[in-house]
């Protein structure tokens, strides 16, 4: 109690000073404040960036609400302080706390950051460090908190190895609620930290690193991962959720303005497209869809309880959603006259998106986002995303004749087969779809391109290519920045040092987590800013701890290498992915797995969900004796 | 924060007409950042009447926590427009640190005798003096400063700036609104 009043009193005297002190008060409308007394395991949440961004996670949102639905526990959040305020924190020496119940972060019995992109690692670190935590698991004891992770980065877990106590890979729903059972239980039998590592080990989908040992070729490729233990597991699969859980509705309201203030609501998890440069894909497989009644009523119940105006309805691919159209008309007659905005991205290229749009009847303002990714034949077939330009085309005309101003086309480039002329030929698309719109709108028509530069990921089909280089990446965004100048033409591209930053993170070996400490201490920090100032930094700190960022970015892959998170499974076999890699190579299309399903292997891998609950819909094809086809690729 | 409480607790409120409906809240004089206040005043406009204590804890209900109604009442349509009726608003500031009271007094005498204190916010030069109508430091089982500033539009006094006169740094105080003042009360008082 004291201690509170301290740091109350103390914040009083250092929030006048800082920029939106409203970060750091907490008590938002649907923030919950438990009783620490009457409750015995407190987890604290952490998003490894500024409030205003982490705030409408929906990840840990989920959490939040899963968690504190438990009597016997409490979730409370925390969000790195901005630069102003932690120069303050670390000058009055006060440690980071949390938002509810302004408890030091070093007082809970866990804490679980949530890690959705690489470059969030040294804010990880930070935060760590801010709540006055030692930030290796071998410092930790076990009077300190539990440090946990998951979130899509954590499929390679290994630069962060050494700093995470455990990961929890795949669907956190029902994992976390495992690991605090069993938490639980080790407190009471009073056991040392490693026989807590050892019993969660145990728990499908957790990946506890101090039992695995990293081992190398001369060459510096990673030659396989050393397991003493017997009782740990080789491999560690990731969790799903055979079926959706319910989904969150008590949405926290922020007192100051911050980035999204609206509902989240995820229509369905998972995607059957297969375009081989997406994480998200592969990952998130198989598709598993919320019904049209549980998505109108969680909207229904999330408005009532939080007062927001802004729906979105989120997936990887909303046109795949089996009623999409009944969906939309639905919300569009219950929600009418409400004054909603509903968004629904990630819609595909073709004229009946157009018609889902109207009939949200939303604004036309945002402009209408559409993402071919290429623009040659040859890449799309590369990247195994087959969108017509004539289709392209023939949908423009339709969204600027039905009301929208300006079409955002999102685009990639930088995949190390691309050339300069199939660049150029995203910049003649660009154009001819503008010209579509002055003949159907006139000068009022505008494109702006997002051009994002390819980063090669694990566990995608991918894996095995280089990164392009930074001299080429400019040089094709110099050609770009050329082609796409005059009226109605907006550019947007990403410096190359920001790609090359992720691109040595994501598929990092765990000898990278003396670089990324290096960084850190050295002050990078907040590197999803795409300020790049922190570039220097980790060039630095690559040569002080004897590593060649090259050999992760820029080296193509021997196609029987061992990767360093081989060990970690998306239910997504490596020789599939190696298929799909040489498909590419020989450019070849592979459909929508829904009309052929081309055996990846996660039915296999969670066929026991399917068993447990017959009545679990996924567009998986269902288990027959005869084997589905599998066509085998073989480049000449 | 206003617009999403109404709509949590389901109350018709009413919003104007046009391409952008705002609703129709109106507050008598914004609370700057940072401050505490035991008294402010919002005019609200429903599209159906609606009895007060229904009113009153549906609000009650959907408000975040630290701000609760005190009190709700009808008011007539054709009064003036809140804005206009502000006249001024009456803070208490706390302190956190120790101070010299014996200082203190000095400058607020120092302060009041002055005729006019020229000072600059957000690059215009205005003079604080006619905004003062009363300052005077209470010392009772607590101390604290209590001031009576002008609050109207164009013309409002900020408790911040006559701190910055009496050389008392704003992050060693607790400021505090106690009331605001509208013209009929003055009229009434009279």
């Amino acid at each position: 109690m004291n201690q509170e009043k301290t740091l109350l009193n103390q914040l009083e005297r250092i929030l006048p000073l800082v920029e939106k002190p409203g970060r750091y008060v907490g008590g938002e409308y649907n923030s919950v404040v438990k009783n620490w007394e009457e409750v015995s395991t407190k987890i604290a949440l952490v998003f490894p960036d500024i409030y205003d961004i982490g705030l409408s996670n929906l990840g840990l949102q989920i959490l939040y609400e899963n968690i504190n639905q438990r009597k016997d526990c409490l979730a409370e959040r925390a969000y790195s302080p901005w630069q102003d305020m932690e120069d303050l924190l670390r000058q009055n020496k006060i440690p980071l706390y949390s938002l509810e119940s302004k408890s030091p972060l070093k007082d809970f019995d866990m804490i679980g950051f949530t890690l959705p992109y690489e470059t969030l690692y040294t804010n990880t670190l930070n935060l760590l460090n801010l709540s006055q935590i030692p930030i290796r698991t071998e410092n930790r004891g076990k009077e300190l908190p539990l440090i946990i992770a998951g979130g899509h980065a954590t499929y390679n877990p290994e630069p962060m190895a050494p700093f995470i106590d455990a990961f929890l890979i795949g669907e956190g729903e029902e994992i976390l609620l495992e690991v605090i059972d069993a938490y639980q239980k080790w407190k009471k039998d009073d056991l040392s930290k490693n026989e807590l590592l050892l019993n969660i080990s145990s728990i499908d989908g957790v990946y506890v690193p101090s039992f695995y040992d990293p081992q190398y070729n001369p060459d510096g490729t990673f030659l396989n991962m050393k397991v003493e233990n017997k009782s740990v597991p080789k491999k560690v699969t990731k969790r799903i959720m055979g079926k959706l859980p319910y989904a969150p509705t008590r949405f926290i309201v922020p007192s100051i303005g911050v980035v999204h203030n609206r509902i989240a609501v995820e229509i369905m998890r998972g995607c059957t497209r297969g375009c081989r440069f997406c994480h998200a894909g592969m990952i998130n497989r198989p598709i598993r869809e919320r019904t049209v009644q549980e998505i109108i009523q969680t909207i229904e119940i999330g408005l009532e309880n939080t007062g927001f105006e802004e729906v979105a309805l989120l997936s990887l691919s909303s046109s795949d959603y089996t009623n999409v159209l009944e969906l939309v008309e639905e919300i569009s007659n219950k929600f009418a006259g409400k004054n909603l905005t509903i968004s629904l991205p990630s819609l595909r290229i073709d004229s009946f998106s157009v018609g889902l749009m109207e009939k949200l009847k939303g604004s036309r303002q945002g402009g209408f986002t559409l993402a071919p990714e290429a623009a040659s034949e040859r890449m799309r077939k590369i990247i195994n995303k087959p969108i017509s330009e004539e289709m392209l085309l023939t949908t423009a005309f339709e969204i600027f004749k039905r009301g929208w101003h300006t079409i955002k086309l999102y685009f990639m480039i930088g995949h190390p087969s691309e050339t300069l002329e199939d660049v150029a030929e995203i910049a003649a698309l660009c154009k001819k779809v503008l010209a579509v719109g002055l003949k159907a709108i006139g000068r009022r028509a505008k494109v702006h391109a997002g051009v994002s530069t390819f980063v090669p990921k694990p566990h995608t089909p991918f894996q095995w290519v280089a990164c392009d280089q930074q001299e080429s990446i400019r040089q094709k965004q110099n050609l770009l920045r050329e082609e796409l100048k005059g009226p109605g033409l907006k550019f947007n591209w990403t410096d190359p040092k920001e790609t090359v930053m992720e691109a040595w993170l994501s598929r990092g070996d765990r000898r990278l987590a003396e670089v990324i400490e290096t960084a850190w201490k050295n002050g990078a920090k907040f590197d999803a800013w795409q300020d790049f100032k922190n570039y220097d930094i980790w060039m630095h700190a690559f040569s002080d701890a004897n590593l060649d960022p090259d050999f992760y970015v820029h080296r193509e892959r021997n196609i029987d290498e061992i990767f360093p998170w081989d060990h970690i499974y998306p239910g997504v076999k490596k020789t599939y992915l190696k298929t799909e890699y040489l498909n590419s190579l020989s450019l070849r299309l592979r459909s929508d797995c829904r009309e052929q399903c081309y055996a990846c292997g996660i039915t296999q891998t969670f066929n026991h969900l399917r068993k447990e609950d017959p009545g679990i819909v996924w567009k998986c094809p269902n288990l027959s004796p005869r084997k589905s086809k599998n066509e085998l690729s073989i480049p000449n | 924060m206003w617009e999403r409480t109404f709509r949590r607790a389901k109350l018709p409120l009413a919003y104007s007409q046009g391409f952008h409906p705002q609703p129709k809240i109106q507050q008598a004089s914004p609370l700057p950042l940072g401050f505490l206040s035991d008294y402010e005043i919002v005019d609200f406009f429903l599209e159906q009447e609606m009895d007060i204590l229904p009113l009153e804890a549906a609000l009650n209900n959907s408000l975040p926590s630290g701000i609760s109604v005190n009190s709700i009442i009808k008011i007539n349509l054709v009064e003036p427009a809140l804005q206009t009726q502000t006249i001024a608003s009456e803070y208490h500031i706390l302190f956190l640190e120790e101070f010299d009271s014996n200082k203190i007094i000095e400058s607020i005498q120092d302060l009041k005798s002055k005729k006019t204190v020229i000072r600059s916010r957000r690059g215009k030069s205005y003079d604080l003096r006619p905004l003062i109508l009363d300052l005077e430091i209470i010392m009772e089982d607590s101390c604290y400063l209590k001031m009576l500033l002008k609050s109207k539009d164009g013309a409002t006094g900020r408790p911040e700036e006559v701190l910055s006169e009496l050389n008392i740094p704003v992050e060693f105080t607790r400021i505090i609104r106690k009331k605001i003042i509208l013209a009929y009360e003055v009229q009434n008082n009279n």
